[in-house]
């Protein structure tokens, strides 16, 4: 794979190949929707309303659509987030007062790239840096629930005022559960040899990247980020389509809808066990809102597959006691619960 | 002899890590060791936060990312 990449490198020019990428992405994107119908109803002579023929006409658009959306918007954030790095972010969040410290660290989770198995040696990391408890705690839940991929689908299915709601309650929920564990002085349940570490104090090179290398590494993240969801994607747009041509609008609005008090509840906890993926599961909830589902449920039910997800938390359980993680899984479920009802009110 | 050690803890960007490490190795001709570095205290003392990492002959040369064997070849040659 790595001569073939050097070969083609010698042949086309870089930037070259940059712009026809682009330009294919826009044409895809163009034809995808004629494109499906056609072979559902045309080509497959599938009847236009009927149960069967929605849903495969949905789930022949749907797969494009999304795996376009996920390959171009990660490409994008990866290449914008090279720039970004916990360590930088760890030498600006040391030695800071509390509250400007927590808002700060909530901001930059936004924007720092966040992998589940660096979730351990970034909390030892701050910890050890002096960076407080709380503070971290505040990066530790704002990097995977506000999470571009996230943000960015929501802003293409279903508009900018979504996603900026779904990006202010994350950023709120992460800073008040933050300065809340600040205040509850938890420190001694961090499991005690966390405290032992000492990490080399020496500032870490600089990486030096070219553009092209950046380019080159957001492009490489794409394909194996994008492989790696791709059977989600799959089984999440077959449930989304079966919903879509299956399910009648008032099961949704009965069970999930204001109406139901336990909805949001049900939903939060719907989504601890499951992979902390957006990708998987935006499909589905793109085809609950359609069929009646209130914004507020569908928030709190992705904000608890990102922000409590059990896989990291089984990971954390390496530096903090059980306690710890109690009170952080309480506390940010407090907060989603609360946004989910008062997106439900808003909404109603 | 090269002295390289893989930081991580073994999640798949520490296995590609690994995967073109030998591959650069074999591009490049020369004899090297490769440790796998696990343990999260290990890791940490080399400075670095986001893995996967590493390291040749004692020096940090990348983290956060996972270089391709093209990447890594000119810094085995240093």
């Amino acid at each position: 794979m790595t001569s073939l990449a050097l070969t083609t490198a010698r042949r086309v020019p870089f930037w070259a190949t940059v712009v026809l990428a682009a330009l294919a992405w826009l044409v895809a994107w163009i034809i995808n929707l004629p494109l499906a119908n056609w072979i559902a109803y045309e080509l497959l002579g599938l009847e236009q309303g009927s149960a069967v023929g929605d849903a495969v006409a949905f789930f022949l658009y749907d797969v494009p659509k999304v795996l376009l959306l996920l390959g171009g918007i990660v490409t994008v954030v990866s290449f914008l987030r090279s720039f970004v790095s916990p360590e930088r972010v760890r030498r600006a969040l040391a030695g800071r007062g509390v509250l400007p410290g927590t808002l700060a660290a909530a901001g930059f989770g936004t924007v720092t790239p966040f992998c589940s198995c660096s979730a351990v040696p970034l909390f030892i990391g701050f910890v050890e840096a002096g960076v407080p408890l709380g503070v971290t705690f505040a990066f530790l839940i704002a990097s995977p629930m506000v999470n571009e991929i996230a943000i960015v689908l929501l802003w293409g299915l279903f508009g900018p005022l979504v996603a900026l709601a779904y990006m202010a309650a994350g950023l709120t929920v992460a800073v008040v559960a933050g300065l809340v564990i600040g205040k509850l002085h938890l420190e001694r349940y961090v499991e005690d040899y966390v405290w032992a570490i000492h990490s080399n104090g020496a500032p870490v090179i600089e990486m030096k990247l070219t553009i092209e290398g950046r380019i080159r590494d957001a492009w490489t993240s794409t394909r194996t980020l994008v492989w790696k969801v791709l059977p989600f994607v799959l089984v999440g747009i077959g449930i989304g389509a079966i919903i879509h041509g299956f399910v009648p609008t008032e099961l949704v609005v009965s069970i999930g809808g204001s109406g139901n008090p336990l909805a949001v509840p049900a939903l939060v906890l719907l989504g601890v066990p499951l992979y902390s993926n957006a990708a998987g599961t935006i499909p589905i909830i793109e085809v609950l809102i359609a069929k009646g589902l209130p914004m507020g449920s569908a928030l709190a039910f992705m904000m608890a597959i990102t922000a409590l997800s059990l896989p990291e938390m089984v990971i954390l359980r390496r530096v903090m006691k059980p306690q710890l993680i109690a009170v952080f899984a309480g506390i940010v479920a407090a907060g989603i619960l609360f946004v989910g009802y008062l997106f439900n009110a808003l909404y109603a | 002899m090269k002295k390289i050690e893989v930081l991580g803890t073994g999640c798949s960007n520490c296995i590609r890590l690994e995967k073109n490490t030998r591959e650069a190795i074999a591009m490049a001709g020369i004899e090297a060791e490769i440790t796998k570095v696990t343990d999260y205290g290990d890791i940490m003392s080399y400075g670095i936060m986001s893995t996967p990492g590493l390291v040749i002959d004692g020096k940090v040369v990348s983290y956060g990312r996972v270089p391709s064997a093209a990447d890594i070849v000119p810094w085995l040659a240093e």
